[in-house]
């Protein structure tokens, strides 16, 4: 029952925020903010459950709940965390907290209204990180794309209508594709059993002809690489992201795009294993172009929230790198990624926010010399921006160094070109460093440095992007087993590679 | 015709004895809520009675009409949707000058008509409802003479709907004249048979299905609905869109199922070129109009489409997701409609997006209603169209239907822009000033809510009803 509080809560708080804002706009913040540290005990509590969570069985469930939902058609809610989920659920709660903070003074209108959206996100997303039915998850998955809508639509910046319409038509014809896959698997496996189910356990074994696989597998993939993005999909990315409000990139950024990823790794490899290698080399070439075109990009904006946006593009490319590069090392490093890259371009996010709301402008042209003028922001700022461009020491690197050591061993070429994504990421991060923390003062720039509510917030995400850095070992433990008991469908072959887990 | 046979046909005794009871009392005693509340009452009691006649059925009475599940469960589904109707009618006539009463006469008669279709099992039975509900349906377009749009709407309809009929008949015409019965289950039996003229016989089927799907407003047969739709009064485009629609489209599924003409593959070509041409023409226009009453006359011709799927799909899967899709359906554009008739006033429906501008400022429950329900057409989760999108893209999957399937999803994707937009026009805050609250009526509010806290009930908790429909279906297959 856990699982199931866990997203009832921020449900819940989420109605309780909108019913109280006609009267006060403060009690909303106070109640998301409640419901949300309420979850993270929830999550503290399954994590201390006796260390379980580094000691499972390859493949096995820490927590497992289930119950019938809609009989006739085979649908249960069947929820369940192992290693994997439980570390992105702990990561939602996290930039949720974050994100409720970082609106604290920058949201004025429809305050509960603003916050039932958030929470009702929240709670699409861990639903999402815990569906094992094939339906439930679909439920979740478009759940949470209405609420992300209004946030970009209602509180965005000026090209908000047209940016909040790209991003749900894309998400939602990419969804649809993957419930004619869903559907399509589940008549399969139906037909071959006699069972009729969409549960996630019941449907790993069904079997494929290789055409139906690859053609099943391609809906699920288009409805994942939207969310990633994966390059020839992305262009919903770059407009949501710079016209969301600060809490709404942060939640984007740093969530929305890793349930495309999780959805490869919890849906696509065990599924379809055989499917999935085949097709593996064109998507690490995907992979590959994401990497270097979303760096370019990025290194040619003079919007400084496009351009942490166009960073994303570039740093998921090494996700889809690392999940189909097939073996432990390189999977493990895409689940750090997804980690790092959370809380790195959340932060990110949060600082151009934070820049926004000071001087009213997210142009580089009108910043410079941010460093005399506030020095705190300016530090925090160039912590992310150095982890952003993988500086040994801080997350992304542990991630983009597994990664790669991944795929090198699976194809040589392809990680030698994503290799020059670290040094073209290298060349944005000292980009904004240069253009908005260094130079001279712009004159008449007078703004002032973080608060305390801020001070606080920037401490903890650099804190936790310190420790992804330099204590990786428990978030591996964490989520080893269950890329273990993933991969073992994929490739008995590479189960030997279970080297630094244990 | 015995004792047993009337019980049986309670229903529609009912309906008819209301009729009657409104007409007396209209003519004695002049009271808008008087009328309004024994139609009320009416509709309530014969959907009740509906539960009473479920212990006596299935039962053939006369050659004309079957009483079987399937009938009842379409028949509680058009009473509840005119109850509806006739709730949201209630405020919205208030306003208007003139004679009110005689509109539910008319509203109670087309749902007699539709009552008749869903039961229907024989040629002389299906014209006389299509009929009834015709005749009824231009004295109700044409209702409110003041408007010249209502009047050209009423034409419109007239003209087209007598065309339409005429198609009928004469395939009707000459189906008998090849098979020599105007009753299905022997039209099905004879038509295996040899002996049979396949041209003539073919082309009277055809001609009956260009008759029905002008009432179906399916491409290419759906040139009146946006005129129709803008024109009628929003309670009266709420019932042409859902109650009318609905009970030709149960007759249509009773007949293909009963008669099996669909493994003809002609039909089954020219049904799939309709879907898929219903479909996609539908959400195309939509995308052009600024016009809400005309956005959601465009897209109820593509959910049509989207239900045209299944009849082309098979098995109970099939079945129980025409009649779900088609409640969710219901209650969706009846929602969507109620909240256009809620917002109208005298002289004018309000169907131009300034209307719904800022409107999330003014009123939040309306907008939120009216946001719930266009979600649902869209076929977001929590809404019951979702489950309801759902069954049918499975019915499609499990049919086989790929082609069918694929050009639903890729409509629903662009439906989504449309549907968006009228969002989008409701949340802006471009408007905040100077516009006023609008006032909601008792009867309006209470009807929305019964509507939306169906629509999530639904789309949140399906069982109960899919195992009511499937239990329904049953008897069919």
């Amino acid at each position: 029952m856990i699982l199931a509080w866990l997203i009832i809560i921020p449900l819940i708080g989420g109605l309780a925020a909108w019913s109280l804002d006609r009267n006060n706009s403060a009690a909303a913040r106070w109640i998301s903010l409640a419901s949300l540290v309420a979850d993270g005990f929830l999550l503290l509590s399954l994590w201390s459950a006796s260390s379980a969570p580094f000691a499972l069985e390859r493949g096995a469930w820490l927590v497992e709940h289930s119950r019938t939902w809609i009989p006739q058609l085979g649908i249960s809610i069947h929820l369940a965390t192992d290693g994997l989920s439980l570390l992105l659920m702990t990561l939602t709660i996290f930039l949720g907290i974050a994100s409720v903070i970082c609106s604290w003074t920058e949201i004025r209108e429809r305050v509960g209204f603003f916050h039932f959206n958030l929470l009702w996100i929240l709670a699409g997303i861990l639903g999402v990180f815990t569906a094992l039915d094939l339906f439930l998850f679909y439920f979740f998955w478009e759940l949470m794309l209405v609420p992300m809508y209004f946030i970009i639509n209602i509180w965005g910046h000026e090209n908000r209508v047209y940016a909040s319409l790209k991003f749900f038509i894309f998400t939602q014809a990419g969804g649809l594709f993957m419930l004619l896959s869903i559907l399509g698997l589940y008549f399969v496996h139906g037909r071959n059993t006699g069972i009729y189910t969409f549960d996630y356990t019941l449907l790993l074994g069904t079997s494929l002809s290789p055409t139906a696989a690859m053609w099943l597998m391609l809906g699920f993939i288009i409805a994942f690489a939207v969310k990633l993005p994966a390059v020839p999909f992305h262009p919903w990315l770059p407009d949501a992201h710079t016209e969301a409000p600060t809490a709404g990139s942060v939640i984007l950024a740093g969530l929305l795009l890793k349930t495309g990823a999780y959805g490869l790794i919890r849906f696509v490899l065990p599924l379809f294993p055989g499917a999935a290698a085949s097709l593996a080399p064109t998507a690490m070439v995907i992979a590959d172009i994401g990497i270097i075109y979303g760096a370019v990009c990025a290194f040619g904006q003079t919007d400084l929230k496009r351009l942490v946006a166009y960073t994303s593009v570039s740093h998921m490319g090494f996700v889809l790198l690392g999940i189909f590069a097939g073996n432990l090392h390189s999977l493990t490093g895409a689940v750090i990624q997804m980690l790092a890259h959370g809380v790195s371009t959340g932060a990110l996010f949060i600082i151009v926010g934070m820049i926004q709301e000071r001087i009213h402008t997210r142009e580089l042209d009108r910043m410079g010399g941010f460093w005399a003028v506030v020095p705190r922001l300016s530090g925090v700022g160039l912590v992310f921006a150095l982890a952003s461009l993988g500086l040994p020491g801080l997350g992304n690197f542990v991630a983009e160094f597994l990664v790669l050591l991944g795929s090198y061993r699976v194809n040589a070429a392809i990680t030698v070109l994503a290799a020059t994504g670290l040094v073209l990421s290298a060349i944005y991060s000292l980009w904004i460093v240069q253009r908005a923390f260094h130079g001279a003062v712009k004159e008449g720039m007078r703004m002032p440095d973080l608060s305390i509510r801020e001070t606080g917030m920037m401490t903890v995400l650099i804190i936790a992007i310190f420790w992804i850095g330099l204590r990786p070992q428990p978030l591996l433990n964490a989520c080893g087993p269950a890329l273990d008991g993933i991969l073992h469908g994929v490739s008995s072959v590479q189960t030997t590679e279970r080297g630094y887990t244990k | 015709m015995n004792a047993s046979d009337l019980f049986a046909l309670q229903p529609l005794i009912i309906i008819a004895a209301t009729i009657i009871m409104v007409m007396l009392v209209i003519a004695f005693h002049r009271s808008h809520k008087l009328t309004a509340i024994l139609t009320l009452a009416g509709l309530a009691i014969a959907g009740m009675s509906l539960t009473a006649v479920a212990c006596v059925i299935p039962r053939r009475i006369t050659p004309l009409l079957i009483l079987d599940y399937y009938g009842l469960f379409f028949s509680g589904l058009i009473f509840a949707a005119s109850f509806f109707v006739a709730a949201l009618s209630y405020s919205y006539l208030e306003i208007h000058e003139g004679h009110r009463e005689e509109f539910y006469l008319l509203l109670l008669l087309a749902t007699l008509g539709c009552a008749v279709l869903s039961l229907s099992m024989h040629f002389a039975s299906l014209f006389l409802g299509v009929e009834i509900l015709s005749v009824s349906l231009y004295a109700l377009t044409a209702y409110l003479r003041h408007r010249d749009r209502s009047i050209e709407a009423g034409v419109k309809y007239l003209i087209l709907a007598a065309v339409s009929s005429a198609f009928i008949l004469f395939g009707m015409a000459l189906v008998y004249a090849e098979t020599g019965s105007m009753e299905l289950v022997q039209i099905a039996a004879r038509a295996a048979s040899e002996g049979v003229h396949r041209l003539a016989f073919t082309s009277g089927l055809v001609m009956i299905i260009v008759g029905l799907g002008f009432k179906l407003a399916v491409v290419p047969f759906h040139l009146w609905t946006p005129d129709v739709y803008e024109g009628a009064p929003a309670p009266v485009t709420a019932f042409v869109a859902t109650v009318s629609k609905g009970a030709v489209f149960a007759l249509v599924l009773r007949y293909f199922s009963v008669t099996g003409i669909l493994t003809n593959r002609s039909l089954f070509a020219i049904f799939t070129i309709i879907a898929v041409a219903s479909m996609t023409t539908g959400n195309l226009l939509a995308l052009l109009e600024s016009n809400v009453k005309r956005i959601l006359a465009y897209s109820s011709i593509s959910h049509l489409g989207y239900l045209l799927v299944t009849l082309l799909a098979s098995g109970t899967a099939a079945m129980t997701a025409a009649a779900f899709y088609l409640t969710a359906y219901f209650i969706t554009t009846l929602g969507a409609f109620g909240v256009v008739s809620a917002l109208s006033v005298k002289d004018r429906d309000a169907d131009s997006m300034n209307d719904y501008t800022g409107l999330a400022w003014r009123s939040p429950w309306l907008a939120g209603v009216f946001t719930a329900m266009l979600l649902s057409l869209a076929g977001i989760p929590i809404t019951a169209g979702f489950v309801g999108k759902f069954t049918v893209v499975a019915a499609g999957v499990a049919s086989g239907l790929w082609f069918l399937v694929i050009v639903l999803a890729v409509n629903s994707a662009i439906g989504l822009y449309y549907y968006l937009r009228i969002i989008v026009a409701l949340y802006s805050r471009a408007e905040i000033e100077h516009a006023h609250a609008p006032e909601l009526s008792r009867t309006d509010s209470a009807a929305l809510s019964g509507l939306t806290v169906l629509l999530i009930w639904i789309g949140v908790y399906p069982e109960p009803i899919i195992e009511l429909i499937r239990e329904t279906m049953r008897c069919l297959i």
